[in-house]
């Protein structure tokens, strides 16, 4: 459209400045937990030296579906419809096999109207990091509950909320996600590891992550705010991201069996160092039971609840050529003239 | 004997659903146009696994009039429960053929009646218990042939089709057709005057059904991406796509050009088919009229986003499961306007079998040319029945991608470019796709108030000239859209305008009506919207216009009336829906009884 900005300031390794990372000034709330999470990408992308115009965003529609915009100018970016954007983006990613895809949506978009595609586009394992920007309410239409709101929760204009929440990491868990994890707007630096494994990861990753709404929904004593967040977050480990290649500094003396490495598909590794809670990720059934346990004991636990970079992706399991898609021409498109005649012969 | 009746008849076979006789009457259908005869053949199915009544109707016209006609000649009654009906439906004159376990007072004195033992052929056929049932429909495929003359020769090309050469199946399913053939000869007499002789007539057409057609044709329209939820009856269209694609599609080391996806929901179809469309890829999805209504929020955000894409409807009747089995032309207005706001559709409205091919890859031209939905309305009828119809034709114009700039064209502009820019002064501006690397390549698609470079505004202005430019650019399509094929004569007053699977019933209403009435007609088949001037000067030459079609309250003269209200004068609706592919005799009734009334 426009020339892209001018660099200025220190460059990442492929000489961009995080300036060319950036996306438009926010439209969001002063203090809305998705503008920490819109910087924390911007962060990620820059440090892990990504190539904005290899990366492709998706979003719905809600307050989280409008943050594609406040987040890497140089990317190709689509707003869904409502709910819909797991199907949107799925048809996309076949286009170029080579482009990483970003979805951010919301707990409305993602666990209400569009759970059906949600959950789809993940047992599909469509290679993109879903981002569920998760704060219990519907913002842009002022303050209606969500279905991921506590039973009790009081607001302004709907009075009490009587249902049981969805938890959209245990959605993603039962619909055999490869790469679950929550986190929480106010806790940026783990955010950000999680974002960088995210971008590593072959299939889906979702993302859900705890972002108040500082308008509709931030009482102190509700799930989705910061100070509840801050006073009941448990986070399973210190997650570390280290790409491939680069040396792995472990600040402090650790005692075997404290840290626990995993690989992803890039040669990337996740370092996780242990800490109160000697947790496995790689262990469905665990996960599982880790986000029952902090059903019961009212935990906001944080890090990477599964990771399995077993399972083929969903452009891998089409076998398809090496040249992106919308790159083929006519001759790779249409079948030649003396196909013609055999499929004519071929009908009665 | 009376006079003998050669080729110019019907047949009607009433079956149970599910018991394997689609195998029989495809069979019969396909012998016949080996004959030379040309011949239709509707299946009029309920919507059913198995148990429900079932008919099949053969046409043979010796005159090549291939449309449904509502008498029956003669009628095969295999099903107990719909035998007293499918007696009483056999014209006078005509034959009743029936398995001789059905308990029925064969009560009519002007019909000719031969009985076939069914079941105990079957059972001395030599196949297991378990196909037993499925063969004993070979019997009166049999005892047809025996009867009516013909050729077995021609029956066993079609058992080889059917079965793809395998010679256990094709054996014994002709032996039985056999046994059926030899009891005929033995034990009846032919004493009707229906007869089949071979004739020349089917020589250069081929024989096949309008979803496979619409198949094969995007696959040489170089379809990319499709997917789809299965729904009758559009299921067969994507599952033709997995036929032949691997046949036609993949690349010498095996590698695939395309992906096909059986999505979740309508919703998601389309939902996919629109990103792949965005992205840069020969995108389709293809769905009946409820799917059609799950997708209309996709398609009134690609049509104000400006992606292209194809949808098929493959049209059938009514909101829910309605009559969804049976044919009707019911979708046009739902379709031409679907979206929110103002929204104006490109549709494509094929006549044939070979037209569905020919749009099916002209479509994508038009879509990434427009940079919109291009929507394709067939029908049950259309889509499929088996039809005789003019082999596929090679497409006589290269792929036409539209205006889309990549690397190298950026660089050339210096990056200055605006995705929404009515550079041409046609409304189709240029687009970038993503994995364009270009720094100023990219975009944000979005359905909210964008300007012209693609930047979020609620302004009133922008939002304004924006939907301006997407009605200019409905007017470019003009250019574009097939042209109506008309067949017109100096002089005629009433000309005809229809569209779709009903064309073989307006030629031949239109015989009749010059034959019994002296009712001189001309004749539009109308291949797309919008309405183009070709169309207009059809109108304004004609005194009276019948625009006939397979729906209750005449949806293209309503669009007509809207589009061209100064010749609403001359508009008379002729439309009719039943669930059953339109007559020759009701279009020309329709439009008599009309003619009477001025």
């Amino acid at each position: 459209m426009t020339a892209p900005n001018v660099a200025v300031g220190q460059t990442n390794k492929i000489g961009l400045t995080k300036n060319e990372y950036r996306g438009l000034p926010s439209t969001l709330c002063q203090g809305c937990g998705h503008n920490s999470i819109a910087n924390q990408i911007i962060t990620a992308c820059y440090e892990l030296d990504m190539v904005p115009e290899n990366i492709v965003k998706f979003s719905g529609i809600g307050c989280s579906s409008k943050s594609p915009t406040y987040f890497m100018n140089r990317s190709f970016g689509f707003n869904g419809l409502h709910g819909r954007m797991s199907s949107l983006a799925t048809g996309a990613i076949f286009a170029d096999k080579s482009l990483r895809a970003i979805g951010i949506s919301g707990d409305g978009d993602t666990a209400s109207i569009g759970m059906g595609g949600f959950k789809h586009m993940v047992r599909r394992n469509v290679p993109m990091v879903y981002i569920v920007e998760n704060n219990g309410v519907y913002g842009l239409t002022k303050g209606q509950f969500s279905a991921t709101a506590e039973v009790g929760l009081n607001l302004k204009h709907q009075g009490i909320n009587h249902y049981m929440p969805v938890d959209i990491c245990m959605e993603a868990l039962a619909s055999n996600a490869t790469f679950v994890a929550r986190s929480f707007a106010g806790d940026a630096k783990q955010v950000k590891e999680l974002i960088k494994a995210a971008l590593s990861h072959r299939g889906i990753s979702v993302l859900d992550i705890i972002s108040p709404c500082v308008t509709f929904n931030n009482e102190e004593n509700t799930f989705h705010s910061y100070m509840w967040g801050k006073d009941h977050e448990a986070p399973l480990h210190e997650i570390m991201y280290t790409p491939k290649l680069a040396e792995i500094i472990l600040d402090g003396d650790f005692p075997e069996g404290t840290v626990r490495e995993v690989s992803l598909h890039d040669g990337s590794t996740i370092i996780l160092k242990k800490l109160e809670k000697d947790y496995d990720p790689t262990s469905r059934a665990g996960a599982f039971q880790m986000l029952e346990q902090a059903q019961v004991n009212n935990w906001l636990v944080t890090g990477l609840l599964y990771i399995d970079i077993s399972k083929p992706t969903l452009t891998e399991i089409y076998n398809l050529v090496d040249t992106p898609l919308n790159r083929l021409s006519e001759s790779d498109l249409r079948p030649s003239l003396e196909t013609m005649d055999k499929i004519n012969a071929m009908m009665f | 004997m009376a006079q003998k009746i050669i080729n110019n008849f019907s047949i009607t076979i009433a079956t149970v659903n599910g018991s394997g006789s689609q195998t029989a009457n495809v069979t019969l259908l396909r012998a016949l146009f080996k004959m030379g005869i040309p011949i239709s053949g509707k299946n009029l199915f309920p919507s059913n696994i198995q148990g429900l009544p079932t008919w099949y109707t053969i046409r043979l016209s010796k005159d090549g009039y291939t449309a449904r006609r509502a008498q029956q000649e003669i009628v095969v009654a295999i099903n107990p429960t719909s035998a007293a009906r499918d007696l009483a439906s056999v014209c006078p004159g005509g034959v009743f053929f029936y398995a001789d376990d059905i308990k029925l007072p064969l009560n009519r004195k002007d019909i000719t009646f031969y009985p076939m033992p069914v079941k105990s052929l079957a059972k001395s056929a030599n196949v297991s218990p378990a196909l037993r049932d499925y063969i004993a429909n070979m019997v009166y495929v049999g005892v047809l042939a025996k009867m009516l003359s013909i050729d077995l020769e021609a029956i066993k090309s079609a058992l080889n089709f059917h079965f793809k050469g395998k010679a256990q199946a094709i054996e014994s399913n002709f032996s039985t057709i056999k046994a059926g053939f030899d009891w005929a000869e033995q034990n009846l007499k032919k004493i009707d005057p229906y007869m089949i002789q071979p004739m020349d007539k089917t020589k250069g057409y081929i024989m096949t059904d309008g979803n496979t057609a619409a198949a094969l044709g995007a696959i040489y329209g170089g379809v990319q991406f499709a997917a789809w939820y299965p729904i009758t009856p559009a299921s067969s269209l994507a599952e033709a796509l997995n036929v032949y694609l691997p046949q036609l599609r993949k690349t010498p080391e095996g590698k695939q050009t395309y992906a096909v996806l059986q999505a979740e929901d309508e919703l998601a179809a389309i939902g996919m088919a629109t990103g792949a469309g965005w992205a840069g890829l020969r995108s389709m999805t293809s769905t009946s009229g409820p799917g059609i209504s799950l997708m209309s929020e996709y398609a009134g955000l690609a049509y104000q986003s400006e992606v292209p894409l194809v949808v098929w409807d493959v049209q059938r009747v009514g909101p829910s499961t309605g009559l969804p089995t049976r044919t009707a032309q019911g979708d046009l207005t739902g379709v031409y306007f679907l979206g929110h706001g103002d929204t104006q559709s490109v549709i494509l409205l094929p006549g044939s079998v070979q037209e569905c091919f020919e749009f099916g890859w002209k479509a994508f031209d038009l879509a990434e040319r427009l940079q919109t939905p291009v929507f394709i309305l067939s029908d049950l009828d259309l889509g499929m029945n088996q039809w005789m119809t003019r082999p596929f034709k090679y497409p006589d114009t290269p792929m036409d991608r539209g205006k889309v700039l990549w690397e190298t064209d950026l660089e050339k502009l210096n990056g200055n470019w605006a995705r929404y820019l009515d550079k041409d002064g046609d409304g189709i501006t240029y687009r970038t796709v993503p994995g364009n690397r270009h720094p100023s390549a990219s975009y944000f698609a979005r359905g909210t108030g964008h300007d012209e470079n693609a930047r979020y505004t609620e302004e009133a202005v922008p939002w304004e000239a924006n939907l301006a430019r997407l009605k200019k650019k409905y007017d470019t399509a003009r250019k574009f859209v097939p042209p109506p094929l008309i067949r017109k004569t100096a002089g005629v007053k009433i000309g005809i305008i229809a569209y779709g699977s009903t064309e073989a019933a307006i030629e031949e209403a239109r015989f009749l009506m010059a034959r019994e009435s002296g009712l001189k007609s001309d004749f539009l088949r109308l291949r797309a919207l919008p309405i183009t001037k070709k169309v207009a000067d059809y109108i304004e030459s004609h005194e009276r216009i019948y625009i006939v079609e397979s729906n209750r309250d005449g949806q293209l003269c309503q669009i007509l009336n809207a589009v061209l209200p100064e010749h609403a004068n001359r508009f008379h609706s002729t439309a009719h829906t039943d669930g059953l592919p339109l007559t020759a005799q009701w279009v020309a009734e329709a439009i008599t009884a009309q003619e009477k009334k001025l």
